[in-house]
């Protein structure tokens, strides 16, 4: 989230869509509720059914899974033109003045690609997608890892230019502004109807009342836009979400109190995960890892290091400019002693990342025989994945699967799954499997990151149950056998193992506390603060990110999370409800990265002179007198840069302000986001029927990932939900849970049902290419028929929650199958993300 | 149930005084429950499974979000969940927690034959004393909201206490604490209303709800249990809320002008079936019908289910913990 949930009371205006936070998100749901009742705020919900979220909301539209883009470009255009635009925010805060290259093209003339595209890889040649100006860095080959592209294939890129070509009367037909207007033209409300199922009034409704917040100009309201997997589960879920934070820019509500882009995280923890490196390209806090390309350590930190890019009287702090010392202090973290300035800080010990590891290439190599073994931990693999037909057969070639968990789950009995069962070959696997008791959450301390990046420490709750192990005692028993192996015979490159440092209290079973305090970093020599005088002696915790040195003089394990253990201790405990400006900033309750801020970018609360948009909503403002930048919240800026020097709020971006055009490497499928059809859609893309779906999407050829079209008869909309009453694949364990929902079902259209001949509670079978799924229908007026480009189609809805093993599961009342039996292994290209919402599917009455 | 932090101010069928009668009151206590801001999490049914230790129930698909058709002996705080369409087309999911009304005048109580079997405290909580229900169940027909149910097992009747053993020690209602969004209130009635007022007015003049009212009906003295509702002139969408509820006649007949028949013990058995045809008489016959049809299917469901848990624990056993490969009937 750019905001956070307190946060959400301040708004006035929110579009939830691609998520249900009511129903999956009840304790955060009521700041919603809360800006309902004390700002008379509105809700707008778009969702493929109506949820328990639309249930109160004020508007509800139906869109045809997959479609958003299409809504939020429509929105876009309307906004620009019904003047609903923050012209001054826009101008400033944002690159709509920026003047792109020339040669750059829209797919509105180029048939639905961008300019660069190489039809034979699936890729594109990014160099056009650059603003024109002069100046900047040259970097060598700066290989897309976290933009899906294949290692070594696409040529170097051109730099961005230090001085970009500007034009503040956002005149210029090739500036970002006119492109991002012509772009959109194209997204008529006529076009979106049949595109999205959503009748063009309802639209035009929905777009009107959102971008009323803007009427006119005016600064003082805000809208926030609300998501969660609903948006991420596509082909395309990252250009959703760039869309929808164009939108926020376009009107002026990124870093600004009850505004931004948010999104909901769906475990208390995720974002922790995704903080600490949950994907494969990144290092702990979002550093980019190193490449074969990466000669050294120069080379790596020359690659990942931006150099500012701006109009030139303009000022940009380009906060990655220092992303060497978050590196070096990570690498000190990590090895200690055995990082050097001679040894390039330990270069050598990290791996390599050479290609795509993300979900479903992991699952595809160990389905190639090349993954042999696997530690499953706080997850539920064959089940969440999509297409578990597909992973199941991997687990099948597997030569060991480790899973910690705390029930008997899908994953670590893979060998029950019917359709092993079926297939007769239970006798050939030769899998060994080892199921770990692992700890329960109430059975462990630690800390909760939640989706408004706080870090909330909690206690045990009750003791260990049986035998089980806490995860972090598994992981260190197993590291400490490892080593040992290493000391005692060698190997090919033991370093990296033998110097890794592990100095913790309990060896076998590290503290989660001192985990904590060694991500928050700590001075390894004595530091002094150049214009404070303020000193720091060698061994004491840092207060912050800012103390972090390239020079090996301090460790930190995650740049980000400086400052959550300090020598005042540890942060994440604190529990002071107080709030004194009555903003939900509350400052002294946990602890929130970066630097305990809880609204990103808000400097964009203010105008250009560093006065609030809204005098009633003051979260940062410039201080004349003391020349500073201070307020409720803690400033997202450089705290003296004055007003007048024109710098950017977009700290973290090279321009210093927010890319509405996403230049370069950004996004693997474009610089504005167009729309393109899910993998399996009803129809052609009805802006370019020749490139349908999302050009630089690749798919596996394996025998089990297999693609449906409607023509054979795959006609149906699918998507994948989840409900309040379950948790994942854990409650199903619980009776309390399984008595509030107590079997699985297929939410359809009344029409379709009558049509269909099913009653409510009669078993239905839906088939994709993949496999089926038998369920007993829930008929509901919730769900109703769409017109799609003139003809009716259906969409129907499943709750994701059962499988085959469980209460209900062993009571016969499910056909014991996953719902991810039903998808597809095509992914996002720039988050890897499966597309689990809207693929095909044929019903039938069983 | 009941609590010595609280004064009794009506009693089932007592012939004598009650402490607490006509004695000034602090005040009354009130739920205030916002059915436009509900979101159906069930919190607030798990929130009273779990403080009142009751004991788990089967429960069966049956084509909506909502945990099962009615409150039982054992769950006394249930969601209804309702489908409504208006007239321009669009959906209406109406979410209503359906449990006791706690009534200021309580039908219930009226009926019910055994002294000291419910009690009314002084801060209007209507309460159930199990060891002195006698179990005949004309406190179920005495209520208009359809809420006391009989357990075949101990031959009593249950309903929601209102967390009175919360409440008598200055908390509120377990499902009140538990309430994510806030859509639950709990107070005074006086502040209860006040409240009520203040929402019900942002609804009709910001939210589009012209007829957006407080539901406290008249007919049983006012509620000790308030609904926001977005029509409060069409209650019965909310899952049959009834517009205008009342004790039924032959209660008020028995329990007013005709009360002094009671103490004549030999007309009691008279009475008894007189209140038996009551109850269970002027029921909608087709009603009755589906009930019977529904009643006989789940039960025929538990059987099968019995069966088949049965044949796998029988499977299971026989393949030492090899998963089963007929076990399950799908």
């Amino acid at each position: 989230m750019t905001n956070g949930w307190v946060d959400i009371k301040n708004t006035d205006m929110m579009l939830i869509m691609g998520g249900n936070p009511a129903e999956n998100h009840p304790c955060g749901f009521k700041w919603a509720i809360e800006a309902k009742r004390n700002r008379n705020a509105t809700i707008i919900s778009v969702d493929p059914r109506f949820t328990r979220t639309s249930a109160v909301a004020d508007q509800f539209c139906q869109i045809r899974a997959g479609t958003d883009i299409a809504f939020l470009g429509g929105v876009i255009k309307y906004a620009i033109e019904n003047n609903r635009i923050a012209h001054e925010y826009l101008v400033n805060f944002t690159n709509a003045a920026f003047v792109v290259k020339g040669d750059f093209q829209l797919p509105g003339d180029m048939d639905g690609v961008f300019s660069g595209f190489n039809a034979e890889k699936h890729s594109y040649d990014r160099a056009t997608w650059n603003y024109s100006g002069t100046g900047g860095k040259s970097l060598p080959n700066p290989t897309g890892m976290s933009t899906g592209q294949n290692q070594g294939s696409s040529p170097p890129l051109p730099p961005l230019p230090e001085n970009v070509d500007y034009d503040l009367t956002l005149q210029n037909p090739s500036c970002v502004f006119q492109l991002l207007k012509k772009h959109y033209s194209r997204y008529t409300p006529e076009l979106i109807e049949r595109i999205t199922g959503i009748p063009k009034e309802k639209f035009l409704k929905a777009a009107d009342t959102f971008t009323s917040v803007r009427k006119d100009g005016d600064m003082k309201k805000v809208a926030t836009i609300i998501y969660a997997v609903g948006w991420t589960h596509h082909s395309f879920g990252t250009q959703i979400i760039r869309t929808a934070a164009m939108l926020q820019l376009l009107l002026g509500n990124v870093g600004r109190a009850g505004g931004g882009v948010n999104a909901l995280r769906g475990h208390s923890n995720i974002q922790g995960a995704t903080d600490m490196a949950g994907l494969y390209d990144t290092l702990p806090g979002y550093l980019k890892v190193p490449t074969p390309a990466d000669a050294n350590f120069d080379a790596w930190m020359t690659r990942v290091t931006p150099t500012s890019s701006k109009p030139q009287p303009w000022q940009s702090f380009n906060y990655y400019s220092n992303t060497s010392k978050f590196v070096v202090s990570f690498m000190k973290a990590l090895y200690g002693d055995a990082a050097t300035k001679q040894n390039g800080w330990a270069f050598d010990y990290l791996p390599k990342v050479d290609r795509d590891y993300s979900w479903t290439h992991l699952w595809d190599d160990m389905y190639h025989g090349n993954v042999k073994g696997m530690l499953s931990f706080g997850m539920n693999g064959v089940a969440i994945g999509p297409d578990s037909n597909k992973n199941i057969d991997a687990l099948k070639k597997a030569e060991w699967l480790v899973v910690g968990e705390i029930y008997p789950d899908e994953t670590s009995e893979f060998w029950k799954s019917p359709k092993v069962i079926a297939d007769g070959d239970m006798k050939q696997i030769q899998t060994t499997v080892y199921r770990l008791p692992c700890a329960g959450f109430a059975e462990k301390d630690g800390s909760f990151t939640n989706s408004a990046r706080w870090l909330l420490w909690k206690n045990a709750a009750v003791p260990l149950a049986g035998d089980a192990r806490l995860d972090q005692g598994i992981v260190a028993q197993i590291f400490l056998k490892v080593r040992e192996l290493y000391q005692k015979e060698g190997g090919k490159f033991p370093d990296p193992i033998l110097n890794l440092t592990w100095n913790y209290s309990d060896k076998m079973n590290p503290p989660l506390l001192e985990v904590l305090k060694e991500m928050n970093g700590k001075a390894l020599g004595d530091l002094e603060d150049p214009t404070t005088k303020q000193q720091i002696k060698a061994g004491q915790q840092l207060p912050g990110f800012a103390w972090l040195k390239d020079d090996g003089t301090t460790s930190c394990g995650i740049w980000i999370y400086s400052g959550a253990f300090t020598e005042a201790g540890n942060q994440t405990a604190r529990r002071d409800p107080s709030d004194p400006s009555n903003m939900g900033v509350h400052p002294n309750w946990g602890w929130s990265w970066p630097a305990n801020r809880r609204v990103l970018y808000n400097r964009a609360s203010c105008d250009v002179n560093g006065k609030p948009w809204d005098a009633s909503r003051r979260q940062v403002w410039w201080n004349e007198d003391t020349k500073k930048w201070v307020g409720n919240d803690v400033p997202d800026f450089k705290p003296d840069s004055a007003p007048k020097d024109h710098m950017g709020p977009f700290i973290m971006n090279p321009e210093g302000v927010g890319r509405i055009f996403g230049p370069l490497a950004a996004f693997a499928d474009g610089p504005f986001p167009e729309f393109y059809e899910p993998i399996e859609s009803p129809i052609d893309n009805l802006l370019h029927p020749a490139v349908s779906k999302n050009p630089v999407v690749t798919k596996f050829k394996d025998a089990d990932d297999k693609f449906g079209t409607p023509q054979e008869g795959f006609t149906v909309v699918c998507t994948t939900f989840r409900l309040t009453e379950h948790y994942h694949y854990w409650t199903k364990n619980n009776p309390m849970n399984v008595q509030l929902v107590p079997e699985p079902f297929i939410e359809m259209a009344a029409e379709m049902a009558d049509e269909m001949g099913i009653r409510g509670g009669e078993h239905v079978k839906i088939t994709s290419a993949r496999g089926n799924y038998i369920a007993k229908a829930m008929v509901t007026k919730r769900i109703k028929s769409m017109l799609i480009d003139g003809k009716k189609t259906y969409q129907i809805g499943i709750p994701f929650h059962w499988g085959y093993r469980g209460i209900s599961e062993d009571e016969g009342r499910t056909s014991l199958k996953l719902v991810n039996q039903l998808t597809h292994t095509a992914t996002d290209p720039n988050a890897h993300t499966p597309e689990f919402k809207g693929f095909l599917v044929k019903v039938e009455k069983v | 149930m009941s609590q010595e932090t609280m004064r009794v101010q009506k009693i089932s069928a007592h012939a004598g005084t009650v402490p607490g009668e006509g004695t000034q009151r602090e005040y009354t206590v009130s739920k205030l429950i916002d059915t436009t801001t509900c979101i159906g999490c069930k919190a607030c049914e798990v929130a009273c499974m779990e403080w009142n230790d009751l004991p788990f129930g089967e429960t069966f698909f049956d084509n909506t979000y909502q945990t099962m058709p009615e409150t039982r002996w054992n769950y006394w705080n249930l969601i209804l969940f309702n489908e409504h369409e208006k007239e321009d087309g669009s959906l209406m999911w109406l979410m209503r927690k359906n449990q006791c009304m706690h009534c200021a005048d309580p039908g219930c109580l009226a009926a019910c034959p055994s002294d000291g079997a419910i009690i009314q405290y002084t801060n209007g909580i209507v309460d159930f004393q199990q060891e002195k229900c006698i179990g005949c169940g004309y406190c179920i027909t005495g209520c208009p909201f359809n809420i006391p149910k009989f357990n075949p097992e101990t031959k009593r009747v249950y309903k929601c206490t209102l967390c009175a053993d919360r409440v008598g020690e200055g908390l509120e209602p377990a499902c009140i604490k538990a309430c994510p969004t806030g859509c639950l209130h709990f107070g005074s009635k006086e502040d209860m209303k006040e409240l009520a007022e203040k929402r019900t007015t942002q609804l009709r003049e910001h939210y589009n709800f012209p007829n957006a009212g407080v539901y406290d009906p008249a007919g049983v003295g006012g509620t000790g249990v308030m609904y926001i509702l977005h029509d409060a002139t069409q209650p019965e969408l909310y899952g049959g809320l009834p517009k205008d509820p009342h004790i039924p006649l032959a209660v008020r007949l028995w329990k007013g002008p005709i009360k002094w028949l009671g103490n004549l013990a030999m007309v009691g058995g008279i009475i008894g079936l007189f209140i038996h045809y009551l109850r269970f008489g002027p029921k909608d016959k087709e009603d009755e019908q589906i009930r019977e049809e529904i009643a006989a299917a789940q039960e025929k469901e538990v059987k099968a289910r019995e069966e088949n848990r049965a044949a796998v624990r029988a499977e299971v056993n026989q393949e030492g913990g090899e998963p089963s490969k007929g076990g399950h009937p799908r």
